[in-house]
């Protein structure tokens, strides 16, 4: 025989016998050093959503998941994203108490519209909110509401959160919307708070977070809480409070009974997904008309000649 | 000619107002006096609305041994003790006078006799210029006191006095060297004697020939001030890279100037020292820089603190129709202003008014990792990396990367041929691991 036969030959048994010795060593250790895992955190993890938000507190849904499967009480673990559907399904699963919460909605409190809330100069930095913050007051006079470079809508693995070009702020969809509070803690300046959900996402909340004197707020914002507290008066529920200058509607008071909205000299009480009343319609949110499109635009062109200021 | 050992780049100098002499501004009407104009606690006004003051009257105190009094930059009265909207537009704490002639505090020696011997004992110097509420004039308004007051185990060997001023269009400190230079130097052996230390430097970049060729002149009737000529290359004037041309020592990560023995001060800081101690004026004006390339007559105003920069905008031909940013401070470090009838602070050394052409940022495009912001970076840091982790919220990578030895000089942005906006998300990331570190070591301190 040839001699590069025999090379040939002698490499693939070498090889092969060096395959087999460690594929059998490989066998044993695996066996000796295998690691018991329930076979359950996989099933659970199956019947998460599996969008590794964080939203649990966890990671990712698999550390909920083994939590799940390893606590006895789990009344203080909640996928809000599952559901509370889901939740008693992965309950009855592992023959646990399912864990209860009410559900929740992410709204964004700010109305400040380009219309309401003038662009006083143009921000051509890194376009990132919490870079907005760190530098200055914004690209409007207010110092507290949405800056609208959209922190929120990267940090939402749902799609739930979009902003609206017309109005310059972001709008959440309430039926993609889970709750898992991403928005919350990617907004540098607090605006979206987690809310009760209503059905048909009915709701009525403060759209603004100014801390600022009503002489503040009016000149940055015409949609703003200027802390009036008419609101207090008119809601029946005491559901109201005004602390700082700033209106604060309690969820867990409120019954959505609308006087509030009536009685806010600025409309910076919104009620949202009511059928239009038949005599004073409660303000629709932020279906801006298209006369603000124009008006706009008008605005932008303008502010260059102002000649102030636009950041570095 | 020296200069520090890693990266700067070589912007357009623009040095538009080096020939104006520095002109006096006539005294504003009304002053709004922010109560923290300085780095650490803010000050504690000491005054109620309806007051009268005097110039040179104390009118906040320090809020802490990190903080610096305010005193009145005008005699009048008191209008409000209030929030006042600053450069960046945000709400801050600030004390209204409105003027009512020129009348000064008692004991504030006037004249403009050089007074050059100062008996002085170290503690005593301190003293007085923490009661004149003196921070550095550079732009970081660090009380000047806390660097004064050398902790104990440590020893300042050198006294070193940037006057080197890198920033373009900015020309505060080359007048101040020009104009006021004996009285630098009376300042700097004051500095010196406080300090304790032998050998005192004045660090000048050396495209101002006749502040350094002037200075040369004065401090030979001077026992051990050296004036250094420096290389033209930014940041020469950043803290850590004035040292490391001067005395060939490297501030350690993490470590302050002292820790090699090095106190720096900035040139006009010097000089207010002298005024402190020696005439015992506080820290009330500053000469501010106020150019661009628009503007009708590029001046060094010497500005009472509290001045509407508008005011300054109106003494140097008004704001120019083609305006598009108004820069607190020079073209690289500044920062833009929203509102311009923001007052003069101790730390104002510039306002540059760039045209809208000028100061539009070109549209960013993709990093190609060609590394010219890590060669141009003085610390020696990684910026297209720290400031790619500050955008993903990597904050333990970006303590490990070192982000908080970042001065945010801006070479890296100034140098990337992609325009990326690094030092935006740099200083985001710098901010929230400074924050994460101190929090850190409140929380060791307490255990």
């Amino acid at each position: 025989m040839e001699e590069w036969v025999m090379v040939l030959i002698w490499t693939v048994v070498t090889l092969s016998a060096l395959g087999v010795l460690a594929a059998v060593i490989l066998y044993f250790v695996a066996q000796k050093f295998k690691v018991e895992e329930d076979p359950r955190i996989d099933e659970v993890e199956k019947m998460l959503p599996g969008a590794n938000c964080g939203g649990c507190g966890f990671a990712g849904c698999r550390g909920l998941a083994t939590a799940l499967v390893q606590n006895d009480d789990i009344s203080a673990l909640y996928c809000s994203a599952a559901g509370a559907e889901t939740m008693k399904k992965i309950a009855t699963y592992l023959g646990k108490v399912a864990p209860e919460k009410e559900p929740q909605v992410a709204v964004v409190r700010c109305g400040g519209t380009c219309e309401k809330r003038p662009r006083t100069n143009r921000f051509d930095g890194a376009q990132s909110c919490a870079v907005v913050a760190s530098l200055y007051v914004g690209e409007t006079a207010c110092a507290w509401g949405c800056l609208g470079l959209g922190d929120c809508v990267a940090a939402c693995t749902f799609g739930a959160i979009k902003k609206n070009p017309e109005t310059g702020l972001v709008e959440v969809d309430a039926d993609k919307c889970t709750a898992c509070g991403a928005c919350v803690k990617a907004c540098p300046k607090g605006v979206i708070e987690l809310r009760k959900k209503w059905p048909k996402n009915r709701g009525v909340y403060v759209s603004c977070v100014s801390r600022d004197k009503g002489a503040v707020v009016m000149k940055a914002c015409k949609a703003g809480c200027i802390g009036c507290s008419k609101c207090v008066k008119a809601c029946p529920f005491e559901a109201i409070k005004v602390e700082n200058n700033l209106a604060y509607i309690d969820p867990a008071k409120c019954k959505l009974c609308r006087k509030c909205v009536a009685e806010c000299p600025t409309g910076a009480i919104v009620a949202v997904n009511f059928p239009p009343a038949p005599a004073k319609p409660a303000e629709p949110k932020v279906v801006a008309p298209k006369a603000d499109a124009v008006k706009v635009e008008v605005k932008k062109e303008e502010a260059p000649k102002a000649a102030t200021e636009t950041k570095e | 000619m020296k200069s520090f050992p890693i990266g700067g780049v070589h912007p357009s100098e623009n040095k538009l107002s080096r020939e104006q002499a520095i002109e006096v501004l006539a005294l504003p009407d009304t002053v709004t006096v922010l109560l923290s104009q300085h780095i650490g606690a803010p000050a504690v006004a000491k005054v109620a609305k309806g007051d009268k003051v005097l110039t040179g009257q104390l009118i906040a105190e320090a809020g802490g041994f990190v903080s610096s009094n305010i005193h009145s930059p005008i005699s009048g009265t008191v209008t409000a003790v209030d929030m006042a909207v600053n450069g960046a537009g945000l709400r801050q704490p600030a004390i209204t006078i409105k003027r009512e002639g020129d009348e000064w505090a008692e004991g504030i020696d006037l004249s403009k006799d050089v007074v050059r011997e100062c008996k002085l004992e170290p503690k005593e110097i301190i003293a007085k210029i923490q009661a004149a509420g003196i921070v550095g004039m550079g732009g970081a308004t660090f009380p000047a006191h806390v660097k004064l007051s050398v902790p104990p185990g440590k020893k300042a060997e050198f006294l070193i006095i940037n006057g080197v001023e890198c920033e373009p269009y900015l020309t505060s400190d080359h007048r101040v060297m020009l104009e006021r230079g004996e009285e630098l130097l009376v300042g700097v052996t004051i500095l010196a004697k406080a300090l304790g230390v032998e050998k005192s430097y004045v660090g000048i970049e050396n495209n101002k020939p006749d502040a350094i060729a002037h200075l040369q002149k004065l401090a030979a009737s001077f026992s051990s001030i050296e004036i250094v000529p420096l290389k033209v290359q930014y940041p020469q004037g950043g803290e850590k890279q004035l040292i490391a041309a001067i005395t060939g020592r490297e501030v350690p990560s993490g470590a302050l100037p002292i820790d090699v023995g090095a106190v720096v001060q900035n040139a006009s800081t010097a000089v207010a020292v002298y005024e402190a101690v020696q005439k015992n004026k506080p820290l009330i004006e500053r000469v501010v820089t106020v150019t661009g390339k628009s503007v009708k007559s590029p001046k060094n105003l010497l500005s009472r603190v509290g001045t509407p920069i508008s005011t300054l905008l109106e003494a140097a031909g008004g704001l120019p129709e083609d305006a598009g940013k108004v820069i607190n401070g020079g073209p690289m470090m500044g920062r833009a202003m929203v509102n311009l009838d923001a007052p003069v602070t101790k730390g104002t050394s510039g306002v540059l008014v760039m045209s809208g052409e000028e100061a539009e940022r070109q549209p960013a495009s993709q990093c190609i990792k060609c590394a010219k912001c890590v060669s141009a970076c003085p610390m020696g840091l990684e910026p297209y990396l720290i400031s790619k982790m500050s955008r993903r919220q990597m904050w333990e990578q970006l303590e490990e990367e070192r982000i908080a030895d970042c001065i945010e000089c801006g070479c890296c942005m100034f140098t990337c041929p992609a325009n990326l906006p690094l030092l935006d998300y740099i200083r985001l990331g710098k901010a929230k691991v400074m924050g994460i570190m101190r929090a850190r070591a409140a929380a060791a301190q307490k255990k």
